[in-house]
């Protein structure tokens, strides 16, 4: 089965390789869809457990990220109180999130779970030139800013959660105090405020991109959005439907 | 889809994801130890550009976190608080707001450390020597150390007579030329500049002297009840 898939794909690849170097140099123009008239076509970008794994962590970031400027910034502090109740808050909110991300990870779809992060692993010629400012570089199913995000979200959370514990442990017993564990936690902080309000833009605010809120709410996308956008990614379901259709 | 032959298109394909997060992991788990110092460094920029956009009262760029371990942060009436000194002492005493404040002034400027690593430098602090509360109250023979309590339920800590005596430990009712504010421990706290900040207790309302020193709030946590700043807690 895989040498089969491996020969056809590699085959396949003639038309989409249009998109791939020869055609960058000149802006790529999306190729029209060609069912128009029946209203747009859509395609599957992520399924119900890469949905799941981004809104449990969206939501988690948000009740962390209030509690926490409650506890962290001093005129908040002084008019909300309830100290210990907010850091439970806080507290119980990463314990829940990580058990989550877990569950819903090892009980969902992991092929779908292991093929994202091998696309996220992964950066070729196109992703460089689209990281060096060229965003008409064709890309697959995530470009190569959604790869850099993905990667310092992931190593974020590790860090935050590393840290947090510590900060936990630490009021429990001096010997888990660290130099820098608050320090690591605030920086993380700020940096993931500018990288959720860059984030935040993309998915809602900036027309040209919006439309991938529809992918990561409802799992699918406009095909020719995802063709403007995603180039190689289409170019693999044009390959993957004409191996079907064979 | 990955596939055992590659398309040629994709041989310019490299693993870097892996490597990336993994370079991030582990420089965050460095500041861990060198935190520090990089705190310290990042300062120096940070801090004028959050008082520069205004940011100086909302954000803590002056070094202070307000921590607290009850679940309201006690409020200061001026009718009715009161500071108590009790315990081996020949007279007890309970002092207004406006007693305290007839007691000789001393002011002293000083850096304050906070175990957890964060340090605000030249904080003035105003207020009265514990020795010159003492006097009224006159301890016993037997009193060798001193409990404050706070109006923060459970939190208390000690000081030994000698330390409590040292030249800088004031109880201030005053942080930088203003009266202590509500989250800094308002009318009066406790400033011992030589110890971690758990040690200048907040909110002082009662001091009792005592035979035997008593672990703190936090001592009762596991951390040293002589906390010498980089001499305790592992430092």
């Amino acid at each position: 089965m895989s040498s089969a898939t491996g020969s056809a794909t590699g085959s396949a690849t003639g038309p989409a390789a249009g998109h791939l170097p020869g055609a960058t140099p000149t802006l790529q123009p999306p190729a029209p869809v060609a069912s128009a008239a029946v209203g747009p076509r859509y395609v599957r970008r992520f399924t119900r457990t890469e949905r799941s794994l981004h809104w449990v962590h969206a939501a988690a970031f948000f009740v962390l990220l209030g509690s926490g400027l409650v506890l962290y910034l001093p005129p908040l502090s002084s008019a909300v109180g309830r100290r210990p109740f907010v850091k439970d808050v806080h507290w119980w909110t990463a314990v829940a999130w990580a058990a989550a991300m877990i569950l819903v990870a090892v009980l969902g779809n992991r092929r779908a779970v292991a093929r994202t992060a091998r696309e996220v692993d992964t950066f070729d010629a196109d992703d460089a030139r689209f990281l060096r400012g060229n965003l008409n570089a064709p890309q697959g199913r995530f470009n190569a800013g959604q790869k850099v995000n993905v990667i310092l979200t992931a190593a974020f959370a590790v860090l935050f959660a590393v840290s947090g514990a510590l900060l936990w442990l630490g009021e429990r017993d001096h010997a888990f105090r660290l130099a820098g564990t608050v320090f690591l936690h605030d920086a993380l902080m700020y940096v993931s405020l500018v990288v959720l309000v860059g984030h935040l833009y993309l998915a809602v605010i900036y027309p040209r991109t919006r439309h991938a809120m529809r992918g990561i709410t409802l799992g699918m996308v406009r095909e020719d959005w995802a063709r403007e956008h995603h180039a190689k990614w289409v170019a693999e379901l044009d390959a993957e439907a004409a191996e079907r259709d064979r | 889809m990955a596939t055992p032959e590659q398309p040629r298109e994709n041989l310019g394909q490299r693993r870097l994801g892996r490597g990336a997060f993994v370079g991030i992991v582990a420089a965050g788990v460095g500041t861990l130890f060198a935190g520090g110092a990089i705190s310290r460094a990042t300062g120096k920029i940070t801090r004028p550009l959050a008082d520069n956009l205004g940011l100086a009262g909302i954000v803590p760029t002056s070094g202070w976190r307000i921590y607290t371990v009850a679940s309201t942060m006690p409020r200061f009436d001026p009718a009715t608080w009161r500071l108590t000194v009790g315990g081996l002492v020949e007279k007890s005493l309970s002092l207004s707001y406006a007693d305290v404040r007839d007691l000789p002034r001393v002011q002293q400027v000083s850096d304050f450390h906070c175990v957890t690593g964060w340090i605000v430098k030249n904080v003035t602090w105003t207020g009265v020597r514990i020795d010159d509360v003492l006097k009224h109250a006159r301890p016993t023979a037997a009193a060798t150390a001193l409990n404050f309590v706070s109006s923060e339920r459970p939190y208390e800590d000690t000081l030994t007579r000698k330390q409590a005596a040292l030249p800088d430990v004031l109880l201030a009712y005053e942080l930088d030329g203003k009266p202590v504010p509500r989250e800094h421990g308002a009318p009066l706290r406790l400033v011992i500049p030589d110890m971690y900040g758990y040690k200048s207790v907040k909110w002082v309302e009662q001091i009792d002297l005592v035979d035997v020193p008593e672990d703190g709030y936090w001592e009762q946590r596991g951390y040293d009840r002589d906390a010498w700043i980089g001499r305790s807690n592992g430092a």
